[in-house]
């Protein structure tokens, strides 16, 4: 410190201009009193006078004068006392011969709100020597530069201390949006456990992959117009593998490969008719259906992530389109056991451990079975994917094995990724309506990570 | 996934104990139900009509449960109770019989005329039924669960329900002109032709759905008692003359429908779910149907059907190691009686009719592995050994994501669905010329097409974020959909990226620069030698004049040869830029900027 500065500060009272005024020449209310003779004065006369209005009302309060309305030329003022004591006057003339203090504070107020004191406070301060003083003057540094360094100067330079408290700032810099930092993630929980991705990219399908190919029969509800969007234009597939398509007619229509069938009229133009795919297990039937014509059968593990679209009521958690992710397994005699398994495995790296799975219906797997987990914050266990095994009269027409099991699973993306970012509103989350700074602002995906504490830092 | 509601006292009546709201919840999660909602009808109303209305309202506690969609024989109190029972080994499960009666048997004709509208038709009685008020109310509510769900919402089978001593058979089903057809319907009190139903009902919040099955025929289905008595117009309404109280003994169910199957399916959940309330339990009078082609056949089927599945194979299936007689035991639970037969390693079970839902060996699977209990099955690992593959296109965009928020671009998600005036109109273009796929029947105009281009999603991302400091940088890297005559379907997928600067000044150089990172995270040099890409102006803007057009020559790279097409765009205050690829042997990608 070079020098040392003390504040100190005091308070005394001076008074206004008015104030001055008075203390001079007497309060208003005084000289009123002093104008009027004794023969009294005209009232419109006395307003007339520079005190007139106030010193009127106070005089009249002081009840040193009244006011005779009967006179002949209109109100007259006469004075009621012979003399009077200009208690005003005296006051404030004690004031400026600096004796305030013989003042009491209600006199002071009354005549502070008169307007005719103010109080003043004196800030000074009182500046000493400081332990580092010196005489020649230098200034802190806020960087270190080469020339310090090459100087040496740095030594004896004073270097101002950071602040911590202030926030730095940000880097410019491109953000990735969270629902696809998501995907990112899961995409790499299926490529560490081998599973290899399947091609995606055709968001439209017939009806023929969508649904016939896994036996979901054409009566069913999910087929309604009410679910699915369908196409105009193209309105219709234009290629089927006919060979495959009369295998997957008659187990419809008639059974076979031990089924019942679901004994039906089994109708070419249905399955022919476009749409916007409702599941991406249209893609896993064509990637099936090329498993099988591969000879002889090679086990695989397939996953994919992408759009589907379905035609529904939309509200905070349902939108017409969405990503939906599955994985599925073909191999020689797989059990639910081994479903349960690869579920285990699947969902512990995404820090869910707690499973337990119910018995569900699915058109095209059977056994099927729901998954839930314990959901900490909401105390019960909420459904997370869906899962089972591909029905034979989904697979077998395809020409796999009898013996090639395929076992299935599927959720959804936004979901996890809502519950791990904390939002409530799917329009928050995607499409042109979210808020960028929220894409800006979204921390890593670390879908195994304990969730963090909660931001403290405000939105910048 | 249809909703039981069914009142809790009854419900446990009839189980014969009281349950915690957590164990029923926990025994409908074992037997593959979810209870959905704890609830009352006085809550109901208050929840939907306020509070004032539901003043009054029963407040019996009522559960609300959620069946498997094909799981039709719990779609009532009665079938619930008879499947836990039998899960719970309470009771065994009934057999249901087909009885003939000891005097004249009823008897349906179907006549040709119904051949066109609806052809199909089965019939039943139950005998000596005692109806109660709670039994009544289920018997209604069963059938309007039957129409929602495996009927259709009527379209495939409808179903009619009649006091059976009001009438007097043989009856006749067929068809006639609406102005034809006159009577007096369920709960009116006079007579109406059909014409003047379809009017009425237009207005009827139940009924108004269901109009649109035969609107438009010039024949009505409608069934004749031998008097003339008009049992039912289905799928609509039925006769108000045979109308069923709680005091009917005999009733005579008609399921008509275009699903002869299904027709078979829904007479048989009926007759057996509520045949327990007969004098003779689970005993259903048989009826003739005749049709048209003179053959006659007598309903329910109440078929049950023998499958042979080997005891190794279930095991195998589920992941256990179970003996053939607990197997049996297991399935005979999930109301499928089996025992053990031959070698001892088969079982032969019997499939009751009301599982029509078992149709394979898998059915009978999964039903051991309920029985077994899901969550006390072993994990195991399957053992297959698999190397992991990326789909080269999805490899090659994640990589490209990175690079491009590295390059301080902020990644956009948008709608693959949005509306016609989207991809053309506000662009500038013609419909016709987009080569967009359309959608049939979208509810509002976000859904009318599949986008063609990238730009329209982030031009409305800018639009919603206006308030955000500039500039604005902003990408995506995702699908578009064109129509293509040489895919299967008529359509394909094309991978784009689209890229926008968003400033107070144009900065042209900021995205041109962009595309030139890209272009050298490509690995594809500047310059016009092979291989290489040059930026060129091109003719024919789509947008208003005067406008700068840049195309860019892009040599086609064997890397790229995925099909993958790269659309650049840049928009600031009436500028706007795009790049587009063409065939080969080179790619062009038009900039297109105006003033």
């Amino acid at each position: 410190m070079i020098i040392e500065a003390e504040l100190r500060s005091t308070k005394r009272w001076e008074l206004t201009a008015e104030g001055e005024e008075i203390a001079r020449e007497g309060s208003h209310e005084a000289r009123v009193f002093r104008s009027i003779p004794p023969e009294g004065l005209a009232q419109s006369e006395l307003m007339r006078l520079p005190s007139g209005k106030v010193g009127f009302s106070k005089a009249m309060s002081n009840k040193w004068i009244r006011v005779d309305k009967s006179a002949a030329d209109g109100p007259r003022v006469f004075r009621v006392v012979d003399s009077v004591e200009d208690e005003v006057q005296r006051r404030l003339q004690l004031v400026q011969g600096g004796q305030a203090e013989k003042l009491g504070e209600k006199e002071r107020s009354e005549l502070r709100k008169r307007k005719l004191l103010t109080e003043v406070t004196l800030k000074t301060y009182w500046v000493s020597k400081g332990s580092a003083f010196s005489t020649s003057i230098s200034k802190q540094e806020t960087e270190l530069s080469p020339e310090m360094i090459s100087s040496g100067s740095w030594r004896d330079r004073p270097f101002k201390p950071y602040n911590f408290l202030a926030h730095g700032v940000l880097p410019d810099s491109g953000h990735l949006h969270p629902l696809l930092k998501v995907r990112t993630q899961f995409r790499q929980i299926f490529l560490e456990m081998g599973f290899t991705e399947m091609p995606t990219d055709n968001f439209i399908e017939s009806s023929f992959w969508n649904f016939d190919a896994l036996f979901q029969p054409q009566q069913h509800p999910a087929r309604d117009q009410h679910d699915t969007f369908f196409l105009r234009d193209p309105a219709e597939a234009l290629q089927l593998p006919m060979d495959y398509v009369h295998r997957v007619k008659r187990t419809h229509s008639q059974g076979g490969y031990g089924s019942q069938g679901y004994k039906y009229n089994w109708k070419l133009e249905e399955a022919r008719k476009n749409l916007l795919r409702t599941h991406t297990t249209s893609a896993s039937a064509r990637a099936l259906y090329r498993l099988a014509q591969k000879k002889p059968f090679t086990p695989a593990k397939y996953f994919s992530i992408d759009r589907v679209f379905r035609n529904e009521t939309l509200d905070a958690t349902h939108l017409a389109e969405f990503h939906q992710i599955e994985g599925v397994v073909a191999d020689h005699g797989l059990t639910l056991g081994h479903l349960m398994g690869v579920l285990r495995e699947f969902f512990t790296k995404l820090g869910i451990t707690q499973l337990r799975f119910k018995p569900a219906y699915n058109p095209y797997t059977e056994p099927s079975m729901e998954v839930f987990s314990y959901h900490q914050g909401l105390r019960k266990w909420v459904e997370v994917g869906n899962s089972g095994i591909f029905r034979p009269e989904m697979l077998l027409p395809m020409g796999l094995p009898e013996n090639v099991s395929v076992i299935a699973w599927g959720l959804s993306l936004e979901r996890p990724t809502m519950i791990k970012y904390g939002i409530n509103n799917i329009r928050e989350l995607v499409g042109h309506k979210v808020n960028l700074q929220m894409v800006y602002d979204s921390p890593l995906c670390r879908l195994d990570a304990e969730p963090g504490p909660p931001r403290t830092q405000g939105t910048a | 996934m249809p909703t039981v509601s069914v009142k809790r006292d009854l419900l446990f009546r009839a189980l014969g104990r009281t349950y915690t709201d957590e164990e029923f919840d926990e025994l409908c999660f074992e037997f593959g139900l979810e209870l959905d909602e704890i609830t009352s009808e006085k809550e109901i109303i208050s929840k939907e009509q306020g509070n004032e209305k539901a003043e009054g309202a029963s407040d019996v506690v009522l559960y609300k449960i959620d069946v498997p969609a094909n799981r039709y024989d719990l779609l009532c109190l009665e079938g619930l109770v008879r499947g836990l029972q039998v899960f719970k080994e309470r009771i065994k499960a009934p057999v249901y019989k087909r009885v003939t009666p000891n005097g004249e048997i009823q008897k349906l004709i179907i006549t040709e005329e119904t051949a066109r509208i609806r052809p199909y038709a089965v019939a039943a009685v139950l005998r000596n039924i005692k109806f109660t008020k709670d039994r009544y109310d289920s018997f209604i509510e069963l059938q309007e669960k039957l129409h929602q769900n495996i009927c259709r919402k009527r379209a495939l089978v409808a179903i009619g329900t009649h006091d059976l001593d009001t009438l007097s058979g043989p009856f006749t089903y067929t068809a006639k002109r609406p102005s034809d057809i006159k009577f007096k319907p369920l709960n009116k009190t006079k007579e109406y032709t059909a014409c003047e139903l379809m009017n009425i009902y237009k207005t009827d919040n139940h009924l108004k759905h269901y109009l649109h099955i035969i609107e438009n025929k010039p024949l009505f289905p409608v069934i004749y008692d031998s008097n003339g008595v008009v049992l039912s117009m289905p799928p609509i309404i039925n006769g108000n003359h045979s109308k069923i109280t709680v005091n009917t003994r005999n009733v005579f169910i008609e399921c008509t429908g275009t699903d002869f199957t299904k027709a078979k399916i829904v007479l048989d959940v009926i007759v057996t779910m509520f045949s327990e309330y007969c004098e003779n339990p689970f005993m259903v009078e048989a009826a003739e149907v005749v049709f048209p082609n003179g053959k006659s056949y007598i309903f329910p089927e109440l078929a049950y059907r023998k499958e042979i599945v080997r005891a190794d194979l279930i095991n195998k299936k589920v992941g256990i190691r179970e003996t053939p007689e607990n197997i049996a035991k297991l399935l005979t639970r999930m109301h499928l009686k089996s025992e053990v037969i031959g070698d001892g390693n088969q079982i032969e079970i019997e499939i009751p009719p009301t599982r029509a839902d078992v149709i394979h060996a898998c059915d009978i699977v999964e039903d051991a592995a309920i029985a077994y209990g899901y969550n006390n099955i072993q994990m195991a690992l399957p053992k297959t050994y698999t190397i992991a593959n990326q789909f080269p296109l999805n490899k090659l965009t994640e990589l490209l994501r990175y690079d491009m928020a590295a390059a301080g671009f902020t990644e956009a998600l948008t709608f693959a669905l949005c509306s016609q005036e989207d991809i053309a109109d506000k662009l500038g273009l013609d419909i016709s010329a987009t080569k967009a796929v359309h959608i049939s029947n979208p509810k509002t105009a976000e859904f009318q097409v599949a986008r063609t281009t990238l730009l329209p999603g982030l031009l409305k991302t800018i639009a919603a974020n206006r308030k955000m400091p500039l500039p604005l940088k902003l990408f995506e890297i995702s699908d578009i959909v064109v129509k293509d005559s040489s895919r299967d379907v008529g359509a394909r997928n094309y991978r784009h990226l689209c890229a926008v600067y968003y400033n107070k000044n144009p900065g042209f150089e900021i995205i041109h620069g962009l595309l030139d990172r890209i272009m050298q995270l490509l690995n594809v040099p500047p310059g016009e030698k092979k291989g290489g890409y040059v930026i060129k102006a091109s003719e024919g803007s789509p947008r208003t004049s005067p406008a700068v057009l840049v195309s860019l020559l892009f040599l086609i790279l064997p890397a790229w040869s995925s099909g993958i097409k790269k659309k650049k765009k840049k928009k600031k205050e009436g500028r706007k830029e795009e790049k587009k690829e063409k065939d080969k042997p080179y790619r062009t990608l038009n900039l297109i900027f105006t003033a």
